[in-house]
């Protein structure tokens, strides 16, 4: 699921589809790390697991109000579009 | 057991494909959002209620209620009424649902047996608040800050839309140029700034 948060990464062009693959590979990383803690039987991944769950729900906060703000000032969502900024 | 934690992983794992081929945003959010409720399912079996439990919440809850709120906003125009009424179409609707309605007979399946988890035990909450609040004491109060940060952020990016265009256009005007001596870093800089 990581491989396919990657691979989507990569090939979408679209920032919203960007910030859900994001997510997707956040979650495959915190899937990891239960399945880990499950093996083992330690609380600890799911300690990692609650930490990863705050950074998203952060990340995903800031994300969406970048978004909002760089739709507003290009009207278009195309993360090839956004390189005028390259010097 | 083992049985019910792979096809929860199919699913997760099928719709997320799925999610990636979607043209459409909020298609791509209905797959997302049976991915990741798949993946909660995935922890239950894992003997981790209190994790599967948040993912729900959260991510299901809280982070797709923005993400849904974001896309419907960019999709307003002309055609928003024919493309909802398109959305509404039993052939969007209908594989989101089947992937949704194998997730609920797990689960009802996992109710029923009410066998544990695979391999070890279940790792109960109060196993895990013990963890938390003893050695992880110093990531609580990160993840506190990291909150607040994102939150104080979000805010103030989200709020400046009115403020930007502005002192963009005022230095683009000739004579704000002219008064500030072709000096474009303080063109409209003493400028009052209006309230939006």
């Amino acid at each position: 699921m990581f491989s396919l948060g990657l691979t989507s990464l990569l090939v979408r062009r679209n920032l919203l589809f960007v910030l859900m693959s994001l997510e997707v590979m956040l979650n495959a990383a915190g899937l990891a790390f239960v399945v880990a803690g499950s093996r083992w039987h330690q609380a600890d991944g799911q300690v990692v697991f609650l930490f990863i769950l705050a950074m998203a729900a952060a990340e995903v906060a800031v994300g969406l109000a970048l978004v909002v703000q760089i739709y507003r000032h290009f009207q278009s969502l195309d993360v090839d579009g956004l390189d005028e900024m390259r010097g | 057991m083992e049985l019910a934690f792979y096809i929860a992983g199919a699913v997760a794992v099928i719709s997320t494909i799925l999610m990636l081929t979607r043209m459409n945003v909020v298609h791509a959010l209905l797959y997302l959002i049976v991915s990741f409720l798949a993946v909660a399912v995935d922890f239950y079996v894992l003997g981790a209620p209190f994790v599967a439990a948040l993912e729900v919440i959260v991510y299901a809850g809280a982070i797709m209620v923005l993400f849904v709120f974001v896309g419907m906003m960019f999709n307003l125009g002309q055609h928003a009424v024919k493309m909802e009424r398109q959305w509404l179409s039993p052939g969007i609707w209908s594989a989101p649902a089947l992937l949704a309605a194998v997730l609920l007979i797990e689960v009802v399946y996992l109710a029923k047996g009410s066998t544990g988890a695979i391999g070890a035990s279940v790792i109960q909450p109060k196993e895990v608040a013990l963890v938390l609040f003893g050695p992880y004491m110093i990531g609580i109060e990160l993840a506190s800050m990291l909150l607040l940060a994102g939150m104080v952020g979000a805010y103030h990016i989200g709020s400046r839309q009115a403020e930007k265009p502005e002192i963009q256009h005022d230095a683009d005007t000739h004579e704000r140029r002219a008064d500030t001596s072709g000096d474009l870093v303080l063109a409209g800089a003493h400028q009052p700034s209006r309230t939006p």
